[in-house]
């Protein structure tokens, strides 16, 4: 048990157990297959309003998104060259004077629009926890220890397939308070452009086979589990670097309309 | 429409998000009080009406001319070229505060900024737009407003300071609850 004055143990304690809030959720999921059973579309991301996040329960709008004919602006991105990112952003590891502590993985994967086109040239940015799953942000009073050689924020650009690297540790799992005993999975934020406006996405990269899937009220809020299989990346021998760091490949693919797609001509993009 | 790939579903900033996005100049896409420059600024707003302190908004628009600006950047910037992109963090009282241009529009139509919301507590990425009050021929005009409810219309249009500046709160939930997009 945590002492009171611990920081994981103040006034906005919470009480409500995994297994209530695992209930909440199915709840949910069973509310949501109900809808689909009476004609509602399934979803292909996350419910908005999902209560058993708890942090949702005042920040998610009542009404349905208004239909519109996006306007030229909304059709392309801004525009972000090799003045934006410095080379060296891609690697987590190597910010500080020292080694971070950890397992240190290569996250690498293509970016693509929902015709499979590359999306290249753009912005890709990450954050995440350290080993200890512990943010380097102020608000986190998690007490697992800080890693003074690791801030855990990278950026790099799209090359021209599409493709993303980026070099860094491990994240930890991590204790919230969303209910009692609360734990995320481990998981590496990722915001990214795509060739429009209407295409950008922020969102959470996951690892293969995280026990904590199943409890995360974050991860649950996506109803259809192909969608949340989308979020989990594969571990991949081929990306694996011999005796130095272990690969994990992960694809997004942005939706929306955008701007006529040109193929390249000639190579150039 | 066949073999459309399945998209990557979004998920929530959470509440670490500000050493990872925010960047020094984010909010300033030229400088405070130069020459042509405009603060956009408000709040964001939850369904109890209470602040947003830790919620990120982008914009995106076009140049005073009407076009989509190319030139890169928006994260060091250079002080010569507008790139069209700020991203701001809300403060402890829910505000944010951009520096920008006036943007353009084709002729009869109503310019805007497109305008982007993140939060803690919020599961995925909201579109908006923020139109500027002037010119009410093509306020009237707009495809999108002419649709809307006089009350969701107000959810959509900056209100013009005696200073010049341009002043929109986000409502995320609720009373006056923001006009969010989907695009066809
Ligand atoms: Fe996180």
């Amino acid at each position: 048990m945590l002492e009171a004055g611990h920081p994981l143990c103040d006034a906005e304690a919470v009480t409500d157990t995994q297994t209530a809030l695992s209930a909440e959720i199915a709840a949910r999921h069973a509310e949501y297959e109900a809808a689909v059973a009476g004609g509602a579309p399934r979803a292909t991301g996350p419910l908005l309003d999902f209560a058993p996040y708890r942090s949702s329960i005042l920040r998610h709008p009542t009404k349905n998104p208004k239909l519109v004919d996006p306007e030229t602006i909304e059709l392309v991105s801004p525009a972000f060259g090799q003045r934006d990112v410095g080379e060296l952003e891609a690697d987590l590891t190597i910010q500080h004077s020292g080694e971070p502590l950890g397992q240190r993985i290569v996250v690498s994967g293509r970016v693509l629009d929902d015709l499979g086109h590359p999306v290249r040239g753009q912005l890709v940015e990450i954050w995440q926890a350290n080993a200890g799953g512990r943010y380097i942000h102020q608000r986190d009073q998690h007490p697992a220890p800080l890693d003074p050689n690791f801030t855990g924020a990278g950026r790099c650009l799209t090359d021209d397939d599409g493709a993303y690297r980026f070099t860094t540790i491990k994240p930890g799992a991590y204790p919230w308070r969303n209910h009692a005993n609360a734990w995320r999975p481990a998981h590496i934020h990722f915001s990214l452009f795509g060739n429009a406006f209407t295409q950008r996405i922020v969102t959470q990269m996951y690892f293969p086979g995280d026990p904590l899937f199943a409890l995360d009220p974050i991860y649950q809020s996506i109803p259809e589990q192909s969608a949340r299989d989308r979020l989990v990346s594969s571990y991949d021998h081929e990306l694996t670097s011999p005796e130095w760091a272990l690969g994990y490949r992960w694809d997004i693919i942005l939706t929306g309309p955008q701007a006529t797609w040109f193929e390249p001509e000639g190579g150039e993009a | 429409m066949s073999a459309r790939l399945a998209p990557t579903p979004g998920q929530t900033v959470g509440p670490f998000f500000g050493y990872g996005m925010p960047y020094p100049g984010g909010p300033e896409l030229v400088t405070p009080h130069s020459p042509g420059a405009i603060a956009l600024f408000g709040r964001v707003l939850d369904g109890d009406g209470a602040p947003v302190p830790d919620a990120q908004l982008e914009i995106w628009q076009t140049d005073p001319r009407g076009s989509a600006p190319r030139a890169t950047g928006s994260l060091r910037r250079d002080g010569l070229h507008f790139t069209g992109f700020g991203r701001a963090a809300t403060d402890a009282e829910g505000a944010y505060r951009f520096w920008t241009l006036t943007p353009g529009a084709r002729p009869g139509a109503a310019p805007f900024i497109a305008a982007i919301v993140f939060a803690r507590g919020l599961q995925d990425k909201l579109h908006t737009r923020i139109y500027l009050p002037d010119d009410t021929t093509a306020l009237v005009a707009d495809p999108l407003l002419s649709s809307l409810a006089p009350t969701e219309r107000a959810t959509l249009v900056a209100e013009r300071t005696a200073e010049g500046w341009l002043r929109h709160d986000i409502r995320l939930q609720g009373e006056g609850e923001t006009v969010f997009l989907a695009y066809r």
